[in-house]
């Protein structure tokens, strides 16, 4: 183990680490949005609603994250969509994760007894009244734990935009691989902030869940 | 003679292919208390939730303060027709349904907020009046996780007279809780009762139902094999089906 050159090159992948958060948050936040959106759709009695909320869970779960990067980065200018690999990689990871973070969010909804549903309607609360006021605060609670799982996968899968060239910390631990001829240093350097970044973010996740739970 | 309030006909309700309403016609004036009874099965809970519309009925007519219930019509409009008739329709359930990320008497006030009957000041002090009637004006602050069953049940009472109903529907109110707390639930329905609220109570308890009601409904398989006043259904039941039932209720 070459501690001297970890002791020299670990700054640039410092470096590198916050553009791997970067594009992981930004994803996140990106996933988030488009989860819970496909989620409500896919609870709606609309079909024009529903129906492209499944299509889009089916497929962007039924196909590879790294092809489906591939796809938006190398094709996308093909169709006129001309991205950045910063860019492109957020969109891909975000798109991506939407679709896991749907079936979380969805599941969560689920999950809140039926019985909730029709104490509100009872007291002659609306459909979108009671989804907002009774059934996703309790959705919430129970949805903070497994997005956090999800992020969490992202974070780690994050690493497959190296393969368009932003540059995070796999694109950085093969750039310094092929001019030190260390792997082993390289790789494990770059796992060393990866597990950082994980145990800062699941920590976060903790302390919101014990947040939320507090409250009743 | 004024019309009654609720007004059923011909009510048939089917589950698939399994009917478990075969033709119910049923009279409620203002001020009546009914009690549903029956063998689990019997149908007297669907009936209830046929009422607010909780069951989609397959034939039939619900008639409620001289409207139809169950009309035909589009969607949106019939959303919007079962929340106005909701909102005088009390409901209280067997599992309280209480909502748990609220306080007691926020789960009071909810509705009346939301729904812009009230301002802030006004429900807090109409929550307060309710909860103390059903006897928890110092419970006001806990929640739903921190109650008692009988106090959760007294609240989720409270929760639907917030609105006040015009009609009350219990759902087997009392038979989720330990035999000790029942009491505490069927002294807050008589005293409602007593106040001359409509109510229309499915209940197992035979002798809470002869206490209260006015009217006893005893129904088998779908149908409503007898009914009267309570001292008649239990007292001398004319049906075998009734007398079979009672005797195997009140010999447990």
């Amino acid at each position: 183990m070459d501690f001297a050159l970890i002791g020299r090159i670990w700054p640039f992948f410092a470096e590198a680490a916050w553009v791997t958060i970067e594009v992981s948050m930004l994803a996140i936040i990106l996933g988030l949005i488009l989860g819970f959106a496909a989620a409500l759709a896919s609870l709606s009695r609309n079909v024009l609603l529903r129906w492209p909320a499944r299509a889009y869970v089916s497929v962007f779960r039924g196909t590879p994250a790294l092809i489906q990067l591939f796809l938006l980065y190398f094709g996308g200018p093909q169709i006129g969509i001309h991205l950045g690999p910063f860019e492109a990689g957020v969109i891909g990871l975000g798109i991506n994760i939407g679709a896991y973070m749907c079936e979380t969010i969805r599941g969560a909804i689920l999950s809140v007894d039926k019985g909730q549903t029709e104490a509100g309607r009872c007291l002659g609360l609306g459909q979108t009244q009671v989804m907002r006021r009774v059934i996703l605060p309790q959705a919430a609670r129970m949805m903070v734990r497994p997005l956090g799982v999800n992020a969490i996968a992202l974070i780690k899968g994050s690493a497959i935009v190296s393969t368009i060239s932003v540059l995070e910390l796999s694109y950085t631990a093969h750039r310094y691989i092929s001019s030190t001829y260390k792997p082993f240093e390289m790789f494990i350097l770059a796992s060393i902030f990866y597990l950082a970044i994980v145990t800062v973010f699941s920590f976060g996740v903790k302390k919101i869940d014990e947040r939320v739970a507090l409250e009743s | 003679m004024s019309e009654p309030i609720v007004k059923i006909r011909g009510l048939k309700k089917n589950f698939g292919s399994l009917q478990v309403l075969k033709g119910i016609d049923m009279d409620i004036d203002q001020g009546q208390i009914f009690a549903l009874i029956g063998a689990s099965g019997s149908g007297k809970s669907t009936l209830l939730r046929t009422i607010n519309q909780l069951e989609e009925v397959t034939e039939g007519e619900i008639w409620f303060d001289g409207e139809l219930v169950n009309q035909k019509l589009p969607h949106r409009q019939r959303e919007a027709h079962l929340n106005r008739l909701r909102q005088n329709i009390g409901m209280v359930f067997q599992h309280f349904n209480l909502f748990p990320h609220l306080t007691a008497i926020e789960n009071v006030t909810m509705a009346p907020l939301m729904l812009g009957r009230v301002n802030k000041a006004e429900a807090i002090e109409q929550a307060k009046k309710l909860l103390d009637k059903v006897g928890l004006s110092d419970r006001g602050d806990y929640y739903p996780s921190k109650l008692s069953g009988g106090q959760k049940q007294r609240v989720a009472i409270a929760r639907s007279l917030a609105m006040n109903p015009k009609l009350m529907l219990f759902d087997e109110v009392t038979s989720a809780l330990d035999p000790e707390l029942v009491g505490e639930v069927n002294r807050v329905m008589k005293a409602l009762a007593e106040e001359d609220m409509t109510m229309i109570i499915v209940t197992h308890d035979l002798r809470f139902a002869e206490d209260v009601s006015d009217h006893v409904i005893f129904m088998a398989d779908g149908l409503v094999v007898e009914e009267g006043p309570p001292s008649l259904v239990f007292r001398a039941p004319q049906e075998d089906r009734t007398k079979s039932f009672l005797q195997q209720v009140f010999n447990d």
